[in-house]
């Protein structure tokens, strides 16, 4: 299973570098392509894989399988730091310089750990599912009303906003990609390490605080991944829905594995998913473009309705 | 009963336990003294705090006074150590759906040896003795291979048995065992549980199956959070509590050296007295 995600992101990969290798006789297209869409190629793999990690990690964390990194208004948190950034510091997400889009990453982050924790707070624990989802619900409206005001505040910020709120992979640069793939990395190797207490969560937390598992503190650096996971992505391409909810089910779809190589391979997926949609919003219309979000938005919501009909959720 | 010196005599030892469940008191004032190589039973009618009991003594929720095992204040006993020695098996975790779904048998029951494993260790010869000796005592090594999703109330019951007993604690701690378990089965829990004993260790089980309860060593019976009796199975004022805890809507009697219960449907009649 390893191997064929592999391969399926090595032939997508393999197709982008035919691409330079036909436009090889233009210099000059050779240029645009490696500074325009080689890293947007990546861009789009890395965010989908820390999308695709974000929701295995919630998933796991809080046994649900319907868990997805944005249902916990961590996008909405993400995007609301995103505004207060390009509204008070007056960058632009257009940016591809290293300091502006850490700048934004932080924003991103700091606005998405605030509201997951604050979803937390207000479901009072993980316990309670469907406390939880409804907490997660109403911290996005609120959230998303607060970003609606500022943009509206600052009509300057407005484009910015909206090109975030769409989703889209057309500002990711090396910058961005370095940024994401060093963000990756790290949450790649936390969750992994922390692999046997998302399997012992699995059973119950009662279960998981019987076989001796650190869970109070252990379920605050779980949080912590899902945060910095979803809001790196989000801060680079804006909100792409449901990514981070259907690569997991769709690794659990082909293969039952426990959560050391589901987390592994959801962020493979995750990478598989985002790539493919957004090779897709770029040709379907092309020389148009549709917005990434918009495309995963309605393949994610058919194949989560689909989910729906096909097993008891 | 293997060599217990006489100071650890003791595997459990509660000093007037409290608990709440969401600001209500459910557990009150509870001591208790289990002896180890031991089966105790707890009975009592819905509601009576026997799940919070359990969970009271396993140090999973928060409570007032003490819990002692084998001597030891439980809460300056670290996490791990506690988890190689103590196992616990909630209650209902065979019917809800859960995450484990996608898991197999084998992940499962494999679970159960978390506490003897070192952070990202593989397991090792012992880990997989071990659970395949809990798999076969449960009769779930045949499908061991299969996600617990594809399984039946009383499989995934069987499942989570082997995983608590994989653990290989000293002391196991057992929240309705046989829900969802066929009479074969609940049989064979009772040859299992006999083989633990055999072994030196303890058992403490929740039990709704009276009769079944009845086989144990020795019989808590607690109703609204107190203990209402503490007392060997055979003994005639444990079968006199048993019936007055449910309302004498039971009767306790003695059939081929068991002891055994049957449903009395004329409370104003007590039967028992008949014998």
């Amino acid at each position: 299973m390893l191997l064929m995600a592999g391969l399926t992101v090595g032939s997508t990969g393999l197709e982008s570098m035919v691409r330079i290798f036909k436009s090889d006789v233009d210099p000059t297209a050779m240029q645009i392509i490696w500074d325009i869409r080689a890293p947007r190629t990546s861009g789009a793999w890395l965010a989908g894989a820390l999308l695709g990690l974000a929701g295995a990690v919630a998933q796991g964390l809080f046994r649900n399988p319907l868990a997805d990194p944005f249902l916990l208004g961590s996008a909405s948190g993400a995007s609301l730091g995103v505004a207060v950034a390009l509204a008070v510091f007056g960058i632009s997400p257009f940016a591809t310089q290293w300091v502006v889009r850490l700048g934004l990453t932080g924003a991103a982050f700091v606005g998405a750990v605030a509201a997951v924790f604050l979803t937390l707070a207000l479901a009072r624990g993980v316990q309670h599912t469907l406390r939880l989802l409804l907490a997660g619900v109403v911290v996005g409206v609120v959230l998303g009303a607060i970003s609606s005001l500022i943009a509206l505040m600052f009509p300057n910020i407005l484009a910015a906003m909206q090109s975030f709120t769409l989703g889209s992979t057309s500002f990711v640069g090396w910058g961005a990609c370095g940024v994401m793939g060093g963000v990756l990395a790290l949450t790649l190797l936390v969750s992994w390490l922390l692999t046997r207490v998302l399997d012992g969560l699995s059973l119950g937390e009662e279960t998981a605080l019987s076989l001796g598992l650190p869970l109070s503190s252990m379920r605050m650096v779980l949080v912590a991944v899902i945060a910095l996971a979803t809001g790196t992505a989000v801060a680079q391409t804006g909100l792409i829905a449901f990514v981070g909810l259907a690569a997991p089910h769709v690794v659990r779809s082909m293969v039952k594995t426990a959560h050391g190589k589901l987390v592994v391979l959801s962020s493979l997926m995750g990478g598989v998913l985002l790539l493919l949609a957004d090779t897709l919003a770029r040709s379907l219309i092309a020389p148009q473009e549709l917005p990434v979000g918009v495309l995963t938005a309605i393949l994610g919501g058919s194949y989560l309705l689909w989910l729906m009909r096909s097993k008891a959720l | 009963m293997s060599a217990i010196n006489a100071m650890n005599n003791i595997a459990i030892q509660a000093y007037n336990t409290s608990a709440r469940l969401s600001s209500s008191l459910v557990l009150e004032g509870v001591s208790l003294r289990f002896e180890a190589g031991r089966w105790i039973s707890i009975v009592g009618p819905n509601g009576a705090g026997k799940s919070t009991l359990l969970k009271v003594l396993a140090h999973l929720i928060p409570f007032d006074g003490k819990v002692e095992f084998f001597g030891h204040d439980m809460a300056n006993l670290p996490s791990k150590k506690r988890a190689q020695r103590l196992s616990w098996l909630g209650q209902n975790q065979s019917q809800s759906q859960s995450s484990a779904d996608e898991l197999t048998v084998f992940d499962v029951a494999m679970l159960g040896r978390l506490p003897h494993q070192a952070w990202l260790a593989a397991p090792n010869t012992a880990d997989h003795i071990a659970v395949e000796h809990a798999l076969r005592s449960t009769g779930a090594w045949e499908w061991r291979g299969r996600a617990l999703s594809q399984l039946s109330g009383g499989e995934r019951q069987r499942v989570m048995l082997a995983r608590a007993l994989a653990v290989q604690a000293d002391v196991l701690l057992m929240d309705e065992p046989l829900v969802n378990l066929d009479p074969p089965h609940q049989a064979d829990w009772l040859l299992m549980v006999r083989d633990l004993i055999s072994h030196g260790k303890t058992v403490v089980s929740v039990l709704h199956e009276t009769t079944m309860a009845l086989q144990a060593h020795d019989m808590l019976i607690l109703a609204k959070g107190k203990i209402a009796h503490f007392g060997a199975c055979n003994e005639a004022a444990t079968h006199r509590a048993l019936e007055r805890v449910f309302e004498h809507r039971i009767a306790v009697k003695s059939m081929d050296q068991l002891f055994i219960t049957i449903p009395n449907t004329d409370p104003s009649q007590n039967p028992s007295t008949n014998i």
